[in-house]
């Protein structure tokens, strides 16, 4: 997956609480077997009206919104469906992170797994965000992880981030080596299983 | 090694399943956490075997996963794949069953008789267990609760990481009990009662939590009722909803297909005893509801928590953005809103007992004109337990659809879509906006209930059509 180091961008104001994944990522995109062409889904229904023509209204729809990276949105953003294409959704999108108080569990692991940074702050530090967003002067935001700080034109918000999370995100590198460095310690927890567990080793 | 968490404190059903699943701890908040039973669908397992394929990567431990096919295919009668018009889902098919050969893994695949939602078809073939990890690319995966397992919806990222290694990185949730008291009244099921803790916590109210149902009502209730309860508790963020094993669920398991059998099954029962929150173990936060208080509920917005008991009205502060979807206004009666569709399937609703209770209202009635009424059976094996019980004559007498098992019209992805506008009563778990059909209009109830709109054409109280308890 793509590094996140330092990033600049536009941040875009999502305020609505309760964006699930069926409005980040309608259903007919997800009739696939692999991972691209998904841009056009991200967010379809909100960004298309029935005829395919682009919402003037919506947000990502105008400048200099369109070339967002960054989203600061509303309460749970992402619940509902597991679907992981709306990860890539976004990504394709060209979103880098996603910004707001509180973020649905599943849809939080699927970013972290495709390095799209997703960070929850208070509320404090996403009314500001989101004022700086709303404005096309202020909207232009760095989030340097490495130092965990985001600036905007006024401010320097520092952000926490557990550390393994931050080094995978840093470095880009595969989740699935990394458990795989530690094949020993499955097949040491296997065999104990086997031992204290025997019937959770003999489905019929 | 101090790696993982000590054994030593009270403890709640969660952590103790966590201890004993733990691989080794990765900081404060992850552990690496071991997979007993992993479940794949068709649209969320493509590209983690192709991930899987392209750093060519063996599957670990095959025998642990199980795959089923249920989101995408028609319910109506096919014979053969190629019926299916769908290009994109036909595909998804093939490639799962393709990806299941290469590798080993059992699967139900449409022809199977075995066939249905993933939710309905593991534990009816006693897959489930208590005390398991279950892991599943599906949100809903928190329904094996029911029995006492640690189940949770991952991505696809994830599916790819289980079948590789048989673990996955999880971050430890905080304990949340969920104390559930008194007599359910009539007219009131699981469904009324986790769409009342949804309201009441809010929509991300157990976000952060896992939660544990417990209380007297929550004894009383079947398997079936309690995989409704916990099925749904994702609807407030709670990635993880658990219900302490008992006795109905060991009566519930024994002897099904793939239960443990013999010596294996005596030592079982022996441990799951043990699978319950210690007398002074602590949760982070305790909610209680009375369930006597419960009135059948319906949503009207298009967020599950935003549901009024059917006796109500649309809120007066009704979320504007909400209201103008769905084409209602605030201080709407509930009983006057006419729907276009009645829908009793998914997940959350689609197991023999809630055939069964649906068909108790709709005996000798018939489907208001105008409505388009659908029942799909939560799996192959529900539909035919059914019809031996003669219950799909009642359905069909009564001008319901009688269709083939799957997701169907629970988020539309087949051909089961609900046009443009029309309402649609419905017994499934999420009323997002174009879940089931772009500008579909959802109302979330119990299958009971949406029988009784379906008989009337408007939202209606069910308990009216009810005879009262003996
Ligand atoms: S029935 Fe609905 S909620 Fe359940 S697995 Fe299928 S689509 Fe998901």
């Amino acid at each position: 997956m793509t590094p996140f180091q330092t990033v600049s961008g536009v941040a875009a104001p999502l305020p609505m609480a309760n964006i699930d994944t069926d409005v980040i990522m309608p259903k007919q995109f997800l009739k696939r077997i692999d991972r691209e062409g998904l841009a056009i889904g991200a967010f379809h229904d909100l960004r298309f009206d029935e005829t395919g023509k682009p919402r003037p209204d919506f947000i990502l729809n105008k400048l200099p919104y369109n070339a967002a990276k960054f989203l600061i949105c509303g309460d749970n953003f992402g619940c509902g469906s597991s679907r992981e294409y709306a990860v890539w959704g976004l990504q394709q999108l060209g979103i880098r992170a996603i910004i707001a108080p509180s973020i649905a569990g599943i849809f939080f692991g699927n970013c972290e797994k495709n390095g799209l940074l997703a960070l929850t702050l208070p509320q404090p530090d996403i009314d500001h965000l989101m004022h700086c967003a709303m404005s096309g002067d202020t909207c232009m935001m760095v989030i340097d992880l490495n130092a965990q700080i985001i600036h905007t034109a006024s401010k320097r918000i520092s952000f926490d981030i557990p550390d393994a999370r931050k080094q995978l995100l840093l470095s880009g590198a595969d989740h699935v080596q990394q458990t795989l460095d530690q094949t020993d310690l499955i097949a040491t927890f296997e065999a104990d299983q086997a031992d204290r567990r025997p019937w959770l080793w003999s489905r019929g | 090694m101090s790696v993982c968490p000590s054994m030593t404190m009270p403890k709640t059903l969660y952590e103790k399943l966590i201890d004993q699943h733990c691989v080794t701890r990765i900081d404060a908040d992850h552990v690496l956490l071991y997979v007993d039973f992993h479940i794949m669908n068709e649209y969320t397992s493509p590209q983690a075997f192709a991930g899987l394929h392209s750093a060519a990567r063996p599957v670990r431990r095959a025998g642990a996963h199980l795959a089923v096919i249920d989101h995408v295919n028609p319910t109506r009668p096919i014979t053969d794949l190629s019926q299916i018009a769908d290009s994109g889902g036909r595909l998804q098919i093939e490639t799962l069953g393709q990806n299941c050969a290469r590798h080993g893994i059992e699967l139900f695949d449409l022809f199977d008789p075995r066939q249905g939602i993933e939710h309905v078809v593991v534990p009816e073939n006693g897959f489930a267990w208590p005390g398991m990890v279950i892991a599943c690319g599906d949100s809903h995966t928190t329904t094996y609760g029911a029995f006492g397992a640690l189940a949770y919806g991952i991505g696809t990222s994830e599916i790819e990481h289980v079948l590789a290694t048989q673990t996955l990185v999880y971050r430890v949730l905080a304990p949340m009990q969920v104390r559930i008291d008194g007599a359910l009244p009539l007219g009131v099921s699981a469904k009324d009662i986790v769409m009342a803790f949804v309201k009441d916590v809010g929509a991300a109210g157990a976000s952060g939590y896992a939660v544990e149902f417990t209380g007297s009502t929550v004894a009383a209730l079947s398997v079936e009722a309690r995989m409704t309860l916990c099925n749904m508790a994702v609807e407030a963020g709670a990635r993880a909803a658990l219900i302490a094993p008992d006795a109905t669920v060991f009566n519930y398991l024994q002897g099904r297909p793939h239960a443990p059998k013999g010596a294996d099954w005596e030592a079982a029962c022996v441990d799951w005893q043990t699978l319950q929150s210690d007398p002074d173990a602590r949760f982070a936060k305790t909610v209680t509801i009375d369930a006597s208080t419960i009135a059948p509920l319906v949503t009207w917005g298009t967020s599950p928590d935003q549901s009024v008991p059917i006796t109500g009205c649309v809120p007066e502060q009704a979320d504007a953005r909400a209201l103008d979807y769905m084409g209602l206004h605030a201080g709407q009666q509930l009983t006057d809103i006419t729907i276009d569709r009645a829908f009793i399937g998914s997940c959350t609703n689609a197991r023999i007992e809630d055939l069964r209770r649906a068909a108790t209202i709709l005996r000798g009635r018939r489907v208001a004109g105008g409505v388009t009424a659908l029942v799909v059976p939560g799996s192959k094996q529900v539909r035919a337990m059914a019809e031996d019980e003669g219950l799909d004559r009642i359905f069909k007498d009564a001008g319901f659809e009688w269709r083939g098992a799957g997701c169907s019209m629970c988020l539309a992805m087949n051909d089961d879509v609900i046009p443009e506008g029309e309402r649609c009563a419905s017994s499934t778990n999420r009323n997002f906006e174009g879940r089931q059909g772009r500008g579909a209009r959802t109302h979330l109830m119990s299958p009971e209930m949406v029988a009784a709109a379906a008989v009337t054409g408007t939202l209606t109280d069910v308990r009216t059509m009810m005879d009262p308890a003996p």
